[in-house]
């Protein structure tokens, strides 16, 4: 928190609270576990800039310079001028302040200008590698990282870089060489008060570094505690119907009383220490121009100290005050945008799916003959999810998967579409190992509803067009009424136009899916997986959209992958899956009369006919 | 601004620590504006007056008046902390006592992620604006009034010259205070979207991938982020002339000060060297009071958006209110439930009714099936019953009394429900079945968990009843949360009992055995069970088909299958006609 001082403000410190939008709580602070490795990976983001770099940091120079030179100018004004009482030559002199000064604003103007563009547009391209990178990762990589972690650690991370290369750095320069110049401009000028000036340095350092203690200590439990109190409103608010439903309206009020009061114990200590540093900073600032004014009196009685000198002494000690007050500040923010650089560079020097082999093919007409050879595939290494498997898909045939939850479907389809890489054996699409087929182009021979609809934050119409980019709203349209969705897409406030809300929550997971169907029928893909397409709409809507579906199925091989049997009877090959194998195969009515495990499934799921 | 004084009430027991604080401040600013008149004097009576003990005694008072203030400016900084924090936790309990008095039409529209926003974020900024107010946000003006005082009194006529220059200084701050605010809003909007793009493209990377999107999803990052950096750097850069501009003013002052202070002072003599400087120092100290005031218009933008957000929670009405006279529901074994010409849409929405002229009358102990599709309003229809929404028409009678005449805690006494979507808090599965009575005995939960049969795979768990539930449950599959939700419904014994749909997402062979377990006990309640399955509805006293909110059919299983179309349609939908085998 920033309480400013009655001293003349470091331009980038302002600069810095007005970017977040005014000074916030002062956050964690941390360090990366190599800030030096980290610094180098940052360096050729600046690298296309360097030539604008030199100028900033000569402007930089420049305004230190001048800046230094202006109390110097003040003082012999005093001294040589108003204080004698000489009138000739006090305009030529206040002339020259006034050249200095203006030069001195311009050059520090210039170099924050030129600073602004130089660090946006290098962050630019950090957040353009980064989102690159992340689009080449492996699925593994996305199932370790929960997308909400992911997702705060990049924004917040790319923050922290985005604070410390456009303010910190330029500040800490700023800074460095403003305390500098001011050091060796006050030994000239005075040996005895400069000494007795820089006292107050040790004292600012230990109150700072007290202080910080503190603070972190202090922060650490706050932030323990507002993760305690996150979980409890999490759970009070997203678990509220069974709250009411239960009349625990009580005991959950209760449970966030007490931590609600252990936040505020925990704000008013970490608070009470992090916003002291501001008013104790401000005090030894003022104990330092108390020194100069004791001291140089005194020296300046014994004859040995003029009142310019002390005047100037004075300008130059709140000039050094201030970037010496920052620099713990400052300090951190650079770690923590190290930090932060450390796990953004850790994403981008995660390695990239396994590519295809160089000799990669081209998938020209795809038929659809799919075979698995002897399979084995294991997310981690001692539990086999697919064993041993081999299944063969003539060309236009609807296969389908059946089995209980955790039987390994969605895992044969992951294969196929190679989000996963197989342990063992082989994958062929007409005759072609999968491994030998560009990615891209196999994907874009698949057509594939998932059990999780994905929609995007955009309109009905852009969404069902994801299928294929250059179709026309004609074509869309058409989509649409094959899977069955136009019927509530055109209830809808705008019709296709409609912007769906974050994850679509303002349409049923019924219609989610029916677009998301859509958008797979728009794709036209040679091979059509279906993965619990139709869960979760009801049976009077699924046959519907199966109609629609089997006509879609037509002349492509199909992977359907269902909870409920009735969808899949017509399936040309039912294959049950038990525990990552395939132990029953066969058409509906062989399965059926094989009085085996599918059997018992179809049973107890239509023991209606018994009635 | 309006929304903000709104939430002035909540500074109102700390009015007298920020009163206190106030004080405080206005001390160290009067103490910290002392010095340069102090210095002053070192220089005017002790040096150029060749007084060493008026240099030895202003130095001590000096030292003595730093010390004080110190402890003022300590003092000062608690205060406003406490105050702050204060502020911020009776918000935050406000917002969320408010919360748990809402109901479902209140969550139909603001959502969880909203409401937490409110209640962590929100909160917080209100809280800062509060802090900052009893901090800088007034030293600042008070350190500029102070020192124009000061300069005025030291030199009047220097003080006069330095007034347009202040008058400009100032417009430019406002100018800039204005602009900065939308700008600010539009870098963030930027942000926001570019952040969209990124989460979007991690939560559904499967997609992306499988539609082999990257570039595309690639050219709408790369859109995204040239728009953010361009914004952006159009804000840093005005930012970055801001301080230099000031800075410019405030040293043409100080050049000003000393060519005219200075020829002031030789010719007429009535300005004394120490004089120019404590100007200087003066002028230093005016300066920086408007920056700050940038800053604070900055917070002060922010907290009237948060303030907004705030006040939307705390103005809520609950949609569902006990009526002055309600009467607490008298406990019957087996209640009888009447549908009267039942009605209902969402609040505000125009596009038609979810549910009308549903009448329907559940005979005491009797269980009732809804069947219907998706989006039929079944689940609706059940939400009516414990008054989780009231009906926009007609009414609903639980034993020939009106429900909205029934106090709503004691009609959820009698009602056990299982919803739709299991939630289960983190606790024991002990905890978590005996929610609904805390203070039920542990036979009773293990008789609750087997009723619902959950006790076999209880025992297997790890801890057994002890077993921790992690957040939402991800430790469990869904057909056992789904059966510690029966357990927990059932070891409230209610008498009437709504299973919404409850065993959709398990598996055929768990269905089955829940299914049995429910058997029993519905026995001897009146209840209701939505299904999309005709093999949950076979053994109910009465089935009702909803179709676009109205009832399409009632009867039994062989009634309907004889006279209702729909009916048959949805049973040959599940069944198809291979296995037709009757």
């Amino acid at each position: 928190m920033a309480d400013q001082p009655t001293t003349q403000p470091n331009a980038s410190e302002i600069r810095s609270q007005m970017m977040r939008g005014g000074p916030g709580r002062p956050g964690k602070i941390e360090k990366a576990r190599d800030p030096r490795r980290a610094l180098v990976r940052l360096i050729p983001y600046l690298k296309p800039y360097s030539a604008l770099l030199v100028v900033v940091f000569t402007f930089i120079l420049a305004s230190t310079i001048l800046g230094l030179i202006g109390p110097y100018l003040m003082g012999q004004a005093i001294d040589k001028f108003i204080d004698v009482k000489k009138i000739s030559g006090l305009g030529t002199l206040a002339l020259w302040m006034l050249v200095v000064f203006i030069l001195g604003n311009l050059c520090d103007a210039a170099s924050g200008w030129i600073m602004a563009s130089v660090s946006q547009n290098a962050l630019k391209g950090v957040r353009h590698d980064l989102f690159g990178h992340l689009q080449t990762l492996a699925l593994t990589f996305f199932d370790s990282n929960t997308a909400g972690e992911l997702m705060s650690r990049l924004t917040n991370d790319i923050d922290a870089i985005n604070q410390a290369v456009s303010q910190n750095v330029v500040s800490l320069v700023a800074s460095l060489l403003s305390m500098a110049g001011i050091l060796i401009a006050m030994f000239l000028m005075n040996v005895w008060l400069t000494l007795a000036a820089l006292a107050v340095v040790p004292l600012m350092l230990w109150f700072t570094n007290f202080v910080a203690r503190y603070t972190r200590k202090g922060f650490r439990e706050l932030q323990k505690h507002l993760g305690e109190m996150t979980s409890v409103t999490e759970e009070a608010i997203s678990g509220q119907r069974v709250i009411k439903a239960f009349r625990r309206n009580d005991s959950v009020i209760e449970a966030f009383r007490i931590s609600n009061q252990d936040v505020y114990k925990a704000g008013v200590y970490a608070n009470s220490f992090a916003l002291l540093l501001m008013p104790l900073t401000n005090q030894l600032g003022n104990l330092f121009v108390i020194t100069i004014a004791g001291l140089g009196g005194w020296l300046a009685l014994k004859g040995l100290v003029t009142i310019g000198t002390i005047a100037a002494f004075i300008s130059y000690g709140r000039a050094f005050v201030n970037p010496l007050r920052q620099l713990s500040n400052i300090y951190n923010a650079i770690q923590g945008a190290l930090a932060g650089a450390e796990r953004v560079f850790e994403v981008i020097d995660t390695k990239s799916e396994i590519d295809e082999a160089p000799e990669a093919a081209l998938l020209d007409t795809v038929h659809g003959h799919v075979t698995f050879d002897h399979v084995q595939f294991s997310y981690t290494p001692d539990k086999p999810i697919i064993k041993d498997m081999t299944l063969e898909a003539k060309p236009g045939e609807i296969i389908a998967l059946v089995g209980p939850t955790g039987a390994g479907k969605t895992t044969i389809v992951n294969l196929l579409t190679r989000f996963y890489e197989i342990d063992s054996g082989q994958i062929c699409i007409d005759g072609t190992d999968i491994r030998q087929i560009k990615k891209d182009d196999l994907r874009r021979r698949l057509g594939l509803v998932l059990q999780d609809t994905f929609l995007f934050s955009t309109s009905v119409m852009d969404n069902i067009r994801y299928g294929r980019l250059e179709a026309t709203d004609e074509e869309v349209i058409e989509a649409a009424r094959m899977a069955d969705a136009d019927h509530f897409i055109s209830k809808l406030p705008q019709g296709y136009q409609t912007m769906l809300s974050e994850r679509a929550s303002n349409l049923s997971q019924g219609q989610r899916q029916m677009l998301s169907i859509a958008r797979a029928i728009l794709a036209d893909p040679s091979i059509l997986i279906l993965d619990e397409a139709t869960s979760s709409v009801d049976t009077r809507t699924e046959v519907r959209i199966q109609n629609a579906l089997l006509r879609l199925m037509k002349g492509r091989t199909s992977f359907v992958i269902a909870h409920r049997l009735s969808t899949i009877r017509d399936a040309d090959q039912l294959l049950v899956v038990k525990d990552g194998e395939i132990v029953e195969k066969g058409t509906h009515q062989q399965l059926l009369d094989q009085h085996g495990f599918y059997h018992h499934l179809y049973v107890s799921q239509f023991k209606g006919e018994q009635i | 601004m309006n929304q903000v004084s709104k939430l002035f009430r909540f500074l109102k027991p700390y009015w007298k620590k920020a009163v206190l604080s106030l004080v405080l401040l206005t001390a160290v600013v009067i103490m910290d504006l002392a010095i340069p008149r102090l210095v002053q004097r070192v220089i005017d009576q002790g040096i150029n007056a060749h007084n060493m003990q008026v240099v030895v005694n202003t130095f001590f008072l000096m030292l003595g008046i730093s010390v004080l203030d110190t402890i003022f400016a300590i003092g000062n900084n608690n205060y406003s902390v406490q105050v702050g924090e204060g502020v911020a936790r009776d918000l935050r309990e406000a917002i969320f006592l408010k919360i748990q008095s809402f109901s479902f039409g209140n969550f139909d529209r603001l959502k969880t992620g909203q409401l937490m926003v409110r209640l962590s974020n929100d909160s917080g900024v209100v809280q800062r604006l509060f802090q900052i107010s009893l901090r800088i946000g007034t030293r600042a003006p008070l350190l500029m009034i102070g020192s124009l005082i000061l300069m005025f009194n030291t030199a009047p006529q220097l003080a006069m010259t330095m007034l347009p220059l202040l008058l400009i200084t100032s417009a430019i701050i406002a100018v800039f205070s204005i602009k900065m605010g939308p700008l600010f809003l539009t870098m963030q909007q930027k942000l926001d979207r570019l952040n969209n793009v990124l989460q979007e493209n991690i939560a559904g990377v499967r997609v992306v991938k499988a539609f082999v999107r990257a570039r595309h999803e690639g050219d709408r990052f790369e859109q995204a982020n040239e728009d953010f950096t361009e914004r952006n750097i159009r804000v840093a850069q005005l930012m970055s002339i801001l301080s230099p501009i000031l800075t410019f003013a405030l040293n043409i002052g100080i050049v000003i000060v000393v060519w005219s202070g200075g020829l002031q002072s030789i010719r007429l003599g009535n300005l004394s060297t120490g004089q120019i400087v404590a100007f200087v120092n003066y002028l230093q100290t005016t300066v920086v009071p408007l920056m700050n005031l940038v800053n604070l218009a900055n917070i002060w933008a922010a907290a009237i958006a948060s303030a907004g957000r705030v006040n939307e929670v705390l103005d809520a009405v609950p949609e569902v209110q006990d009526a002055p006279d309600a009467i607490a529901l008298p406990a019957t074994g087996r209640p009888q439930v009447v549908f009267e010409n039942v009605g209902f849409h969402y609040n505000g929405s125009t596009d038609g009714s979810i549910l009308h002229g549903i009448t329907l009358t559940a005979e005491p102990g009797q269980r009732v099936a809804i069947l219907g599709a998706t989006g039929s309003g079944k689940s609706t229809l059940m939400n009516l019953i414990p008054r989780f929404y009231d009906p926009t028409e007609g009414r609903i009678l639980i034993d020939g009394v009106d429900i909205r005449h029934i106090r709503q805690d004691s009609l959820l006494a009698h009602i056990g429900i299982v919803p739709q979507e299991t939630i289960l808090f983190s606790g024991t599965v002990r905890d978590n079945i005996r929610y609904g009575r805390p203070d039920s005995t542990d036979v009773e939960v293990v008789a609750a968990a087997k009723a619902a049969q959950a006790h076999e795979f209880i025992l297997e768990l790890d801890d057994g009843y002890e077993t921790h539930v992690e957040e939402r449950g991800v430790n469990l599959s869904g057909g056992q949360k789904q059966r510690i939700a029966i357990a927990r419904a059932l070891l409230t014994r209610p008498s009437i009992l709504i299973l919404d749909d409850s065993t959709s997402s398990v598996d055929v062979e768990t269905e089955t055995k829940i299914q049995s377990a429910l058997d029993d006990l519905m026995k001897g309640r009146t209840s209701f069970v939505v299904a999309q399955r005709i093999s949950t509805v076979l053994k109910a006293d009465k089935i009702v088909v909803i179709d676009k909110g109205q009832i399409a059919a009632e009867g039994t299983h062989r009634e309907l299958l004889q006279s209702s179309p729909i009916y048959q349609e949805i049973y040959a939908s599940q069944l198809g006609n291979g296995v037709n085998g009757e």
